[in-house]
């Protein structure tokens, strides 16, 4: 069937040519995208596996030329930031969540104060750093485990924040309304029906933000410093696992290397680890009290 | 409630004046020819930033050139053309990439993709570009162009995952009426898909844009530390984030602890800005909550 | 011009859903033809199988012959060529947004390759003037986006997007159920002055609508096509009860 304007062969063969070219450089892109991860991963299970040993975990850094160091304080120095950086952060992220989520919908304070939640979210977490030491570390004339979890704390709030307003606005009215008509002054409901029901996900944030400073190493340059010995007092420098991982890889000692190489592992396992149990849970439907 | 929701404005107010005093000296003995200058001399008191923000700008540059094409052509794939099976699978991956941490990525970057450039990329780069005076020895493996591909590799996934995001607000109505008039599959992606979601993509990148610009770790690993501006990307440089990781616990005097402080504050003005652009444009297409940047 | 269309035993699925059952039925050229039924009957699955859209959804399946013109378009030609030839209207009026008005009117053509100014300049006019636009819009044509107009404009500027490309039969699924009363007449004014140079095929719930376009209309039930006659048979005298029972208003 003719038609006043017929396509030309040239245009026919040279748009399935298109197409084709599309598809395959789509494919291709994947590829090359997925490789790098996988390969990363390769190599810290390759580098890092045979490292794993009892002594890695139990272990203080052994001085240079001795072999069997671990990462001991550093495992424990992280816990101790992530600590008093959650009991900083998860606080003040579910409280200004909340404030969103219930009393803020469209409000000019509520708008300030998410795109200051995303101002904080985007501040390079070394100028983190940096405040930080201005505002802690200065004073105190010393680095301590107090700064280091300061800083890492801020960084949390951002991403508590908008987990709890997002769950908690995904809690439907009629549970609300359910408390509201029990005779339960608004903000007591607030509390303790939109909160429990939305916890799984509220949760889910925390770990979230967790494991996402748990990997932070430039905010704590200048204000956990970095321990070589045990310490778990909060006024002084302490070790992290990233800090450590770092000082290990830049150093020109091959046993270091060894270590940094397990240090990564298990960072990148406590990573996979929250990433996938976030998956699960928020796959598995986050507001199970719903109903 | 309220007070929690205020003390995120005082904790970024705190951050801003904090940025801001600690850095009046250098501010007040330089000026605005701080960022000018390229000569970084700590010894004799003279501080000029210029390398660094070149250094900042060519790597961040370098990694979205690398980046973009990919992570588009992963949301094409993912989005258009996966099957379903697949998809989960694929935007878990995308978000482990994402979640993995700046010194893991480092510590990769220094004992992995450091020689596989230094013997089989680069030579290769300076033999096919070296005219354009680009890619030219010394080839040490470590410089500008290991920042760029790290960080290429790290904004990948911020990228992709809001480009995929964009690209599924866009309707169904759109690509069925490109389709009706005869298109192939790809031009369907293209005049019914992309070309409705460009705002949102552009916004995307300049999101990856923010967190190349701010980022650490990886990068001070690989760049080389060296406050030069060389025309050749396979040199050593230096970058903002990265000379304050360096320097400042050696910052012996308050002149160059100021100087450090302000290459901070302007670190995180430029990244405040960029951040705020693109959510405004990622917002304008989803109209919605500004997505996710994981 | 407008071609017939001839459909032998033409079956749909959705998944396991058995959309279509053994479709028998010959559109005439150059006429309007209405096919109405209750919601789910299958009329907009049997429209889509036309120009091959339904095989887009990944869960769809299609068994069977249709000829448009002396082409069968399941093995005798890829699903791009078939589209390109026929042309389709959608219930919501969906004009590109990021393009102006002239060029939601191109893009047709463009995609098929024609860039010249004068041949697209002309193609345009007439096609906007078929669809009754033309005065209405041809002050901003560049300028103003195909989003910004209303309703009823937005859907005859997509009907002159589909004219474009001189298709042979022109689709048209609930083309008017979006729109106001006076869009709706305009559009049914339109179809009435276009069938004379296409083959339209319309599904509608509105029977009034078809009674008032449509030469021929054939009524769907249930994924089966009950009875399929001149119009005026079927409003009047229905050879078969359900459609009786359709069109006095017994259920539907």
């Amino acid at each position: 069937m003719a038609t006043q304007y017929k396509t030309s062969a040239w245009n026919r063969l040279s748009r399935t040519a298109a197409d084709h070219l599309a598809s395959g450089l789509a494919v291709l892109s994947t590829i090359l995208v997925i490789t790098p991860l996988v390969v990363i991963f390769g190599y810290l299970v390759y580098k890092g596996a045979s490292s794993l040993n009892l002594a890695f975990f139990t272990n203080v850094p052994k001085p240079v030329g001795e072999t069997g160091g671990g990462m001991a304080n550093a495992i424990i120095g992280s816990a101790v930031l992530l600590g008093i950086g959650s009991a900083i952060g998860v606080p003040i992220g579910i409280a200004a969540g909340i404030f969103l989520a219930e009393f803020g919908q469209g409000g000019k304070l509520a708008n300030i104060v998410r795109f200051t939640a995303d101002v904080l979210n985007g501040v390079p977490s070394i100028v983190m750093g940096i405040a930080v030491y201005s505002l802690i570390v200065l004073p105190q004339k010393h680095f301590s485990a107090f700064a280091g979890g300061v800083a890492l704390g801020i960084m949390m709030i951002p991403t508590i924040t908008r987990t709890t307003e997002e769950m908690l606005l995904m809690v439907p009215h009629s549970i609300r309304e359910a408390a509201l008509g029990l005779g339960v002054p608004n903000w007591r409901s607030v509390l303790s029906v939109s909160l429990r029901t939305a916890s799984p996900g509220v949760i889910t944030g925390c770990m979230l933000a967790f494991a996402r400073v748990a990997g932070e190493t430039a905010p704590l340059l200048f204000t956990a410093f970095g321990n070589q010995f045990w310490s778990a007092n909060i006024g002084q420098p302490i070790a992290a696992l990233p800090l450590q991982i770092y000082v290990y890889a830049n150093s020109p000692y091959d046993e270091w290397h060894r270590l940094a190489w397990a240090g990564a592992l298990v960072l990148i396992s406590l990573i996979v680890i929250s990433v996938s149990l976030v998956r699960y849970v928020t796959s598995r439907g986050v507001l199970k009290g719903a109903n | 409630m309220v007070l929690c929701a205020l003390s995120i404005f005082a904790i970024v107010a705190l951050i801003c004046t904090e940025l801001v005093v600690r850095s009046q000296l250098t501010i007040a003995k330089f000026g605005i020819k701080f960022f000018f200058g390229s000569a970084w001399d700590p010894v004799n008191g003279n501080f000029g930033a210029l390398p660094f923000v070149y250094g900042t700008l060519a790597s961040s540059l370098i990694s979205l050139v690398i980046a973009v094409p990919l992570a588009v052509g992963v949301a094409i794939f993912i989005t258009e053309m996966c099957p379903k099976m697949l998809r989960g699978i694929l935007a878990f991956l995308t978000e482990l990439l994402a979640a993995i941490p700046s010194i893991v990525y480092g510590v990769w970057a220094v004992f992995v993709l450091v020689p596989i450039l230094r013997e089989h990329v680069n030579p290769i780069l300076i033999k096919l570009f070296g005219w354009t005076g680009l890619f030219t020895e010394p080839n040490f493996g470590i410089g500008m162009f290991a920042a760029g591909v790290i960080l290429a590799i790290m904004i990948l996934p911020i990228i992709s995952s809001l480009t995929r995001e964009v690209m599924s607000a866009v309707p169904h109505s759109q690509r069925e009426a490109v389709l009706a008039l005869g298109a192939t599959r790809w031009e369907m992606i293209r005049m019914g898909v992309l070309r409705n979601a460009r705002i949102g993509i552009v916004g995307s990148i300049i999101l990856g844009l923010g967190r190349a610009l701010g980022e650490t770790m990886a990068v001070t690993m690989v760049i080389g530390n060296s406050p030069q501006i060389l025309k050749n990307l396979l040199a050593p440089g230096y970058s903002m984030a990265s000379v304050i990781a360096n320097e400042f616990s050696e910052a012996s005097d308050d002149t160059y602890r100021s100087a450090l402080i302000e290459i901070g504050l302007a670190l995180f003005l430029v990244t405040i800005v960029v951040n705020a652009l693109a959510r405004v444009l990622v917002w304008a297409v989803t109209r919605g909550a500004p997505a996710r940047s994981t | 011009m407008g071609v017939g269309i001839k459909v032998e035993n033409l079956n749909a699925w959705y998944g396991t859903n058995h959309a279509l059952l053994d479709i028998n039925l010959h559109i005439p050229a150059q006429e309007a033809t209405a096919l109405i039924g209750p919601s789910g009957c299958g009329k907009s699955t049997f429209v889509r199988c036309l120009n091959r859209m339904h095989e887009t959804n990944p869960i769809a399946k299609v068994n069977g012959k249709v000829q448009i013109g002396d082409i069968d378009i399941y093995s005798e030609a890829t699903p791009v060529e078939v589209r390109r030839r026929i042309g389709m209207v959608f219930q919501r009026p969906n004009p590109f947004p990021t393009m102006s008005i002239y060029d939601n009117v191109a893009s047709g053509l463009r995609l098929n390759g024609f860039g010249n100014r004068r041949i697209l300049d002309e193609v345009v006019e007439r096609s906007l003037r078929s669809a009754a636009l033309w005065d209405e819009v041809n002050a901003d044509l560049k300028k103003k986006s195909g989003a910004r107009l209303s309703g009823g404009q937005q859907q005859r500027l997509c009907i002159a997007r589909a004219l474009a490309v001189d298709p042979e039969v022109l689709l048209m699924d609930e083309p008017a159920s979006a729109l106001d009363p006076v869009s709706t007449a305009k559009i049914e004014d339109l179809i009435f002055q276009l069938k004379s140079q296409y083959t339209i095929v319309i599904v509608t719930h509105n029977m009034q609508q078809a009674a008032r376009v449509a030469e021929r209309t054939g009524f769907f039930l249930n994924g089966k096509l009950v009875e399929f006659d001149s119009t005026h048979k079927i409003f009047t005298n229905p050879g078969d009860k359900r459609t009786e029972d359709y069109i006095t208003g017994r259920f539907g």
